[in-house]
């Protein structure tokens, strides 16, 4: 079989392809020409500063935006022809989870189950399968609209894996949630990561980075970085800054001794108070430079206060490359 | 069509969980039944006429009222967006919510039932104009929905939908009734665009395929714009 001119077993192989995806809004380009592909199972964190197009991404994946051009294939349905299908294969929980307000969460999911083809017998045992590992058993008889926001997520997130879906896609899913709720989330994630394909968006990097097998970061509509936690980090230029803190004057002698030492790349001062200065080293390469400064220190005799390697976080690179959004 | 029928059990559910048709149906039911038996004994006749006669009018306003909400709300919450996203065309949500919102009107109508049986008993009712009546006016309530359903997918805002709705509704209500204002070789054409014209055949007990068929062509070219403002939306 061939679809748009490739043999399906190999597009069998990736659960989604994104080819040459375009969406504007009047003038505005929301979603800019971006293509990937993304494999069955594991979590992909979409990570972007607010505008940047994940949410318009979101929304073509789930067929609830048209493309201005491009394309989105799902396992073999195309998102032109085969909508329906795709809707089928996955679950989507939108930002803040808007569900009717008027209706009883148990009736709310039973339309979701109607809506999705199960049968009835089966969907009474699947809700209270889902109250059970999203958590609202207590509030299954309760309108929507009288819900604090961190049950109402959860709702949505029952909402999303009522068919079981191969996919799942979830924008912000922790947004809004006290630190307890982020915690129970992030868990009910993680677990069905293991098995599903998950897509989330998120502006809680340490969430990502906590969360997700692979990471895309998105700005302006373009895709800026895309990867695992630990390759991002390493494209993104230094592997890594050690902290000295010493109780000493002479900033000069020390820059001089210690970036003598192969593998580090600058000496800066980050601070000095009274007689004690911070200095941050950067540094890169495999090789643990850590015995080899702490050798100077030693043989110097410079009283040493701190001394700590940081690995740059997600954060920076976030930062580096969504800078001048 | 399975998916269709389930949106139409939750919209139709919907009006009833809400006070909305609680209030709907007692402000048509006391205005209806006001204006009839208001006259009712004056004329000393044992029929429904003058009840049918009021009710392009009445629906007018009442109707937008119901089918306000229907995409309005889903869009101004953002229900639209799960709603969509699930495995249902837009044509489903279309069909379902204009079928809830007919049959709505149906059960709106059911109680004014009361007055054929009410005025059997004490004249000698004609069933015939009496039925064609209903016919009509589920006829004439439907393609009121279809202009309200259009309206309401317009806009987010659901004031909006009920104005724009009721002044489509009352625009093909009233137009049949101001041609003496207008030249003489459109009189025929707009004429026979009036729902009022075509529903007065229909309430005698006229049943003529001309009226029927068009009543069911601006239920199709509502719910047709509708979709195209929905794919639009896209």
């Amino acid at each position: 079989m061939l679809l748009d001119g490739q043999p399906y077993r190999e597009i069998q192989a990736h659960m989604i392809r994104i080819e040459n995806l375009t969406r504007y809004y009047g003038g505005t380009c929301a979603v800019n020409d971006i293509s990937f592909d993304i494999k069955r199972g594991g979590i992909l964190g979409l990570l972007g500063p607010n505008g940047a197009g994940k949410t318009t991404f979101m929304r073509m994946l789930t067929c609830y935006l048209r493309p201005s051009s491009g394309n989105i294939t799902v396992k073999e349905y195309n998102i032109h022809e085969h909508p329906l299908q795709i809707k089928g294969l996955i679950g989507y929980l939108p930002e803040s989870a808007p569900l009717y307000p008027d209706m009883l969460v148990y009736d709310y999911l039973k339309f979701v189950a109607d809506v999705r083809n199960i049968e009835k017998a089966r969907a009474d045992s699947r809700i209270k399968d889902l109250a059970g590992i999203c958590g609202i058993n207590e509030v299954m008889h309760r309108p929507v609209n009288e819900l604090s926001k961190g049950y109402k997520q959860r709702v949505g997130l029952a909402h999303a894996m009522m068919s079981d879906p191969e996919i799942l896609v979830l924008d912000e899913p922790t947004s809004g949630l006290d630190p307890n709720q982020i915690v129970e989330i992030r868990d009910i994630i993680r677990k069905i990561g293991k098995e599903k394909t998950v897509i989330l968006s998120t502006h809680i990097l340490s969430e990502a980075e906590a969360t997700c097998d692979r990471i895309v970061i998105i700005n302006r509509g373009k895709i800026v970085a895309d990867g695992a936690t630990d390759e991002l980090k390493r494209q993104a230029g230094s592997d890594y800054i050690i902290h000295v803190s010493l109780v000493h004057g002479n900033f000069d002698e020390i820059r001089q001794a210690l970036s003598g030492v192969p593998g580090v790349s600058d000496v800066a001062l980050a601070g000095s108070d009274d007689g004690t200065m911070d200095l941050h080293l950067a540094c890169s390469g495999q090789r643990d430079v850590r015995p080899d400064i702490y050798e100077i220190i030693k043989n110097n005799n410079w009283p040493l206060l701190e001394f700590y390697r940081e690995t740059r976080t997600l954060e920076t690179i976030f930062r580096e490359l969504t800078r001048g959004n | 069509m399975h998916k269709a029928a389930t949106i139409f059990r939750k919209e139709f559910r919907g009006y009833f969980v809400s006070p909305i048709a609680y209030i709907v149906i007692s402000v048509f039911l006391i205005l209806s039944g006001w204006f009839f038996f208001s006259t009712f004994f004056l004329f000393g006749q044992a029929e429904m006429r003058s009840f049918f006669s009021l009710l392009p009018v009445t629906f007018s306003f009442i109707i937008p009222a119901v089918t306000m909400r229907l995409f309005s709300e889903e869009f101004n919450t953002g229900s639209y967006e799960l709603m969509l996203t699930m495995p249902v065309s837009s044509l489903d949500i279309i069909i379902g919510k204009f079928t809830a919102a007919a049959a709505f009107v149906a059960v709106m109508l059911a109680p004014t039932v009361s007055y054929g049986i009410f005025i059997s008993f004490i004249g000698d009712l004609d069933w015939g104009p009496v039925a064609g009546g209903y016919a009509g006016a589920l006829l004439l309530g439907a393609s009121f929905a279809s202009i309200g359903l259009f309206a309401s997918s317009l806009t987010r805002n659901q004031i909006i939908a009920f104005i724009t709705g009721m002044s489509f509704c009352f625009v093909l209500t009233l137009i049949d009734k101001m041609l003496f204002f207008l030249p003489e070789g459109v009189l025929n054409v707009l004429q026979y665009m009036g729902a009022g014209f075509h529903f007065q055949n229909i309430s005698k007990g006229i049943i003529d395929s001309r009226d029927i068929l068009y009543f069911l062509s601006i239920c199709f070219v509502m719910l047709y714009a509708t979709n195209l403002v929905i794919q639009e939306k896209k």
